[in-house]
């Protein structure tokens, strides 16, 4: 992937659809579901970019519409009212173009297909020739340390290594957009730690930018250039909260060069992070930003550290 | 491994036991059969009516008839049983493409499948006695080129009618029984309704569609048996069935043999699809740990 020198912003980049600076561009979306017991707003007036290479994580509790935002940038699902763009396209375009891999909270690989094979299927499906597809998989699955149990079969694999396999395959394009919808949400404790820091290294070594849909708060502020904080009922953009993780500051805001530069600096976050000050200042901060905005106690003390 | 000779043991076990009851019965059993009131529930031990078990089977060993160039019973029983098998068979492979097409139209289209759905449960309703004698005489009056309609193209056509009934429902909720995440998955890879076909529900549908074609082939098998009897063909199982039933006062052990004939049948029938298990086994996988 090249990427245009000059620093543009999403405005400009919204000019020139030829080289857009922004993965996602949300405009004034709402979505509602019509449902027997009425409407439902499930988000409303949702506006938010993210830049190439950006890691942005969407947050909030059960129902303020943090799945349905993913699902709308997949194109598995319209918008009531507003407007998306991936890389300057409709959302429908970029997933007919394959501009972005998708992995959702269970790993959904195919039964009867082995490790390999469920890596290949993506590949397979637009007709890449068997020898390319056999080196691709064969890097991939190197990427998440699978290498060795490419024969095997999901039902021989935990969860977690599952997940990874989903996680292989949702990069088999070679995506400039991951969308994950709580990746790691069924798994325990120790894996997803794991899992975060492989997430790092990869979304570093790749460059796509991440839409990174979690509950957890820690998961949110370990990953991510920015945390999007959504409120239920309708779904809206409570605060944006952008990460200064390890004394790194986080200035992307949408911006490619600030994208590129985080993503720079995440690919150095370490467990070492999770320990660190600027780290429970971020939890808290989120925190804060999820209730609502009223203070809780600063630091250490009281931060639910999950 | 031993489980699988656990189940042939008990495979033996319950064949015996048949016969068990069968020759106890025989010998514990009043003259004239067990009554209720007027009416005979079990039938008289007599030789004619229940002859012994190895009668039927030494009968198996002696030729047909009491002429010289006669064939061993067996013998005959064999072929018969292979020219059924060969028309069942016809008819399962007819009852697999209507059965396996009326799933993918139901799977398409729902309207389809509220449309076709009450129609394929009202065809099985329908006694196979009633439509016998009216498919053989449309058969006979089938003459396209010099393609003429055989005989055996009825009876094929009987047993498809039976068969294709499982295969459809079977089909049917194999084709639709992928998972949404999987559905969206592929909508994701922007793969089309074929090449979802092809890489997601027929995989999906293997475990659904086994059993199904399964009891396909044993309604095949009894479709084609019960219309070979009922359009009057010669050379198959049924035919033989009727047959010897007839010589049955004076060489009752004869007309157990074409019966011993279609259980064998039926067995190899079934046997065939199982095989296809075999080879389909990874099919049969799902994702959580087993």
């Amino acid at each position: 992937m090249s990427a245009p020198e000059i620093p543009a912003g999403p405005a400009a980049s919204a000019a020139s659809p030829t080289a857009p600076a922004s993965a996602v561009e949300v405009r004034a979306v709402d979505k509602v579901f019509e449902t027997r017991g009425g409407l439902v707003h499930a988000l409303e007036g949702i506006d938010l970019t993210v830049a190439a290479g950006e890691f942005v994580s969407l947050i909030g509790p059960s129902g303020c519409g943090k799945s349905t935002l993913m699902r709308l940038i997949a194109d598995l699902d319209e918008p009531s009212a507003g407007a998306i763009t991936v890389f300057g396209k409709t959302p429908t375009q970029a997933r007919l173009d394959q501009e972005y891999g998708i992995a959702f909270q269970q790993a959904g690989l195919l039964p009867w297909r082995t490790v390999a094979a469920n890596v290949a299927l993506p590949l397979e499906l637009h007709g890449v020739a068997s020898a390319a597809r056999a080196a691709k998989v064969g890097e991939l699955l190197d990427m998440v340390g699978l290498a060795d149990f490419a024969d095997r079969y999901p039902d021989q694999l935990s969860g977690g290594m599952q997940q990874r396999v989903a996680i292989a395959r949702s990069l088999a394009e070679q995506p400039r957009l991951l969308l994950m919808d709580e990746p790691f949400g069924a798994l325990d404790e120790m894996t997803r730690e794991k899992m975060q820091s492989d997430l790092v290294r990869i979304s570093a070594e790749t460059g796509a930018a991440v839409v990174f849909v979690t509950h957890s708060i820690p998961e949110a502020v370990f990953l991510s250039d920015r945390v999007v904080v959504m409120s239920p009922r309708p779904g809206r953009i409570r605060e944006i909260v952008p990460m200064r993780l390890g004394g790194a500051v986080g200035g992307a805001v949408g911006s490619e060069a600030g994208a590129r530069a985080d993503a720079a600096t995440r690919a150095e976050r370490t467990d070492d992070l999770r320990e660190d000050r600027s780290f429970f200042d971020m939890v808290t901060a989120v925190r804060e930003a999820l209730h609502g905005g009223t203070p809780v106690a600063t630091g250490a003390r009281g931060v639910e550290n999950r | 491994m031993s489980r699988r000779w656990a189940a042939v043991g008990w495979g033996v076990f319950g064949v015996l036991l048949l016969v068990a009851l069968w020759e106890g019965y025989k010998l514990v059993a009043p003259a004239d059969g067990v009554l209720l009131g007027e009416t005979r529930v079990l039938p008289r031990p007599t030789d004619i009516a229940m002859p012994h078990v190895w009668e039927m089977l030494g009968r198996l060993g002696e030729p047909v008839t009491r002429s010289p160039s006669a064939q061993m019973l067996w013998v005959v029983i064999a072929l018969a049983a292979l020219t059924t098998l060969g028309i069942a068979a016809a008819g399962w492979l007819v009852g697999v493409v209507v059965g396996v097409g009326l799933a993918l139209v139901m799977q398409r289209w729902r309207l389809a499948e509220w449309g076709l759905l009450p129609w394929i449960v009202l065809s099985q309703t329908v006694p196979l006695i009633a439509f016998a004698p009216i498919v053989k005489s449309w058969g006979s009056k089938v003459e396209i080129g010099s393609f003429e309609w055989q005989d055996w193209m009825s009876v094929a056509l009987i047993a498809s009618y039976l068969a294709f009934f499982p295969i459809a429902i079977g089909a049917l909720k194999g084709l639709q029984s992928p998972d949404r995440i999987h559905e969206e998955l592929m909508q994701t890879y922007a793969a089309g309704y074929w090449a979802t076909l092809a890489k997601l529900r027929f995989p999906a549908a293997v475990p659904y569609l086994l059993p199904a074609l399964r009891l396909g082939a044993a309604n095949a098998v009894v479709g084609a048996v019960v219309a070979e009897v009922s359009t009057g063909l010669q050379g198959g199982i049924g035919r033989l069935l009727v047959q010897f039933a007839g010589q049955a006062s004076g060489d009752p052990a004869k007309a157990w043999a074409p019966i011993f004939g279609a259980v064998v049948l039926g067995l190899v029938a079934a046997g065939s699809v199982a095989l296809l298990g075999v080879i389909l086994k990874n099919y049969r996988r799902t994702e959580e740990a087993a």
